[in-house]
């Protein structure tokens, strides 16, 4: 455990200070900021689509650092091979690649916290700014503690995508090639629910099995957004939340246990 | 205890896309190493050198026969305590500073506190690096970054230094401070096993070495058996040499060759003694500038092994 420790403590003082991160989040902190102008065109709706615009950018932001700094730290480090040197220390495979994720999986949270804040100022300059009747009239108040949830979906997410892109790291040789798999999957997992419903659009009962096998196998990240919900103030159903991170961190645990076998047996060519 | 054995080591590879076939990398390798040797393995580019030290660091996996270091199983996560390995044209971390990056090694070999701290500053300081220390590692130079790797390798004060071409990206004051430190490690009992194709690293600095070629070890034992070392001439280098006197020394057998300013470089047979090679310079009237007898050495061998290459034992 102290070697999985030390190796995450190092890898979250490595990302940390790289310089793709801080554009990535000064980028996600400037969309909050435009949000506010896209909300000043919009009659009444402001504050809902400044809500709905800092989650989104907390997300794609998200995902950004999940993928190329995710990447970075196998497939990178198996391509510059500082990998070798790592791996003649009393350090087992296994130690390394979750001491890996642990410590990318922080550096994630610690910059989702960073633009967390940065979005709850936003909104609590624009709640300052809003008439009394104006707030009165709001689904939800500004700065609603709500929001935090999504943020929190948004985190879990994130892991998983981490998690993801860690895997195809552990036998593709090539960054590229694993950064454009797990952007695929990303986008092939918002559309789970179409996946689910794909055998009632199509004749074939075939291709209506592998829909319906996708649909299972694929990650479902489409079950993480709850942004609609928060923003608009709508009820979320009871348990949907422990049952999402329950799922979120059983598809890590499988993910991350295949990683860790097929990098047990890796060549270092 | 042998600190390094193999048997019967064997590693190929699958190459091509569409229709694989194997690549021998590595074939049969039989090695042993005795604890407080310097061992050099050489071999040309591609002959199998960084292939063996992987498999001794279980980098990549042996398609047959086993490694041992320190007797133990190369698998042993535990005996990698004991040794440490500077890989081939190493890198590192971009955004961690040397004395981060040594203090990470540190901890994972299980040192703390000050003693970790005074670990990391004593090892920089060898390596030159000491004010450099808090710079981040992207902003240092190939030679910097290859300082860095050989502090890395000796952290955890091994008893066995894997060393994959560590003179290689270093000017010569660098070469020289290597040097240095394989010949301190060697006073200290450590071993030694680098794998060069820089046989002038190799003469200065080896027990024994190890002819690599193909992947097959062409040859290996101590150097005073593989190469005699006999004198087969003499170098001289004549200073105001005449027309004249340059015809004398062609008609006594004497190469000769102009290099310019009446200067001449001449060999002569090593049937002659140094006495009557000095004694042939004062004869045509030249001044002798320089006279060296012309020995066998590690390359003669090495050429002769890697061109002809049939497998040779001298232990």
């Amino acid at each position: 455990m102290r070697t999985i420790g030390l190796v995450a403590l190092h890898v979250f003082r490595d990302s940390v200070r790289d310089k793709v991160l801080y554009s990535i989040v000064a980028f996600a902190v400037i969309l909050m900021a435009v949000s506010y102008l896209i909300g000043q065109l919009t009659a009444g709706e402001d504050l809902k689509i400044i809500k709905d615009l800092g989650l989104a950018a907390m997300s794609l932001m998200g995902l950004f650092i999940a993928v190329f700094i995710g990447i970075g730290l196998i497939a990178r480090e198996i391509d510059r091979r500082s990998i070798y040197a790592v791996l003649a220390k009393p350090v087992r495979r296994h130690e390394l690649l979750l001491g890996k994720y642990i410590g990318l999986v922080g550096t994630l949270f610690v910059n989702l916290a960073v633009m967390a804040l940065a979005y709850y100022l936003v909104l609590a300059y624009i709640g300052s700014t809003l008439s009394e009747a104006a707030l009165k009239a709001a689904s939800a108040p500004p700065t609603d503690p709500r929001l935090l949830l999504a943020v929190m979906m948004i985190g879990l997410e994130l892991a998983l995508v981490t998690a993801l892109a860690l895997f195809w790291s552990t036998f593709s040789s090539s960054a590229l090639l694993s950064a454009g798999l797990t952007f695929g999957l990303y986008v092939a997992g918002q559309f789970g629910a179409d996946l689910k419903n794909f055998e009632q659009v199509v004749k074939s009962p075939a291709a209506g099995l592998i829909g319906r096998a996708l649909y299972y196998l694929l990650p479902n990240f489409a079950a993480f957004d709850i942004k609609t919900e928060v923003v608009h103030a709508l009820p979320i159903q009871p348990g949907y939340l422990s049952l999402t991170a329950g799922y979120a961190l059983i598809y890590i645990a499988l993910l991350l246990t295949a990683s860790v076998m097929i990098f047990a047996r890796r060549d270092f060519k | 205890m042998h600190a390094i054995r193999t048997e019967g080591l064997t590693k190929h590879y699958s190459v091509g896309f569409w229709r694989s076939r194997p690549y021998v990398a590595l074939d049969n390798l039989n090695l042993e190493v005795a604890a407080g040797e310097v061992f050099g393995f050489l071999g040309p580019n591609g002959a199998g050198k960084t292939t063996t030290l992987k498999l001794l660091m279980q980098l990549i996996f042996p398609t047959a026969g086993r490694a041992f270091i320190l007797d133990r199983p190369v698998g042993d996560v535990a005996m990698r305590r004991h040794i440490g390995y500077l890989p081939e044209n190493p890198t590192f971390y971009d955004n961690v500073s040397a004395e981060e990056l040594l203090g990470y090694f540190a901890a994972l070999f299980g040192y703390r506190g000050e003693e970790r701290r005074r670990r990391v500053s004593t090892l920089l300081d060898e390596v030159g690096l000491g004010a450099e220390r808090r710079l981040q590692l992207r902003k240092y130079s190939k030679g910097m970054i290859q300082r860095v790797g050989l502090a890395q390798a000796l952290i955890n004060d091994p008893d066995v230094v894997f060393l994959d071409e560590p003179m290689s990206g270093l000017d010569p004051i660098g070469r020289r401070d290597v040097r240095d430190i394989i010949l301190r490690l060697r006073d200290r009992g450590a071993t030694v096993f680098f794998s060069s194709h820089i046989l002038g690293d190799a003469e200065t600095l080896c027990n024994r070495v190890g002819i690599v070629a193909g992947g097959k070890l062409a040859a290996s034992g101590s150097l005073a058996e593989m190469v005699p070392f006999r004198i087969r001439g003499w170098d001289l280098v004549l200073a105001g040499v005449t027309a004249d006197a340059a015809a004398a020394l062609a008609a006594r057998g004497a190469a000769a060759t102009a290099i310019g300013d009446s200067r001449y470089h001449v060999v002569l047979p090593s049937t002659a003694s140094s006495e009557e090679a000095i004694a042939l310079a004062k004869s045509v009237g030249a001044e002798l500038v320089a006279i060296n007898p012309v020995r066998d050495t590690l390359e003669d061998f090495f050429m002769a092994h890697v061109q002809q290459g049939p497998r040779r034992s001298f232990d």
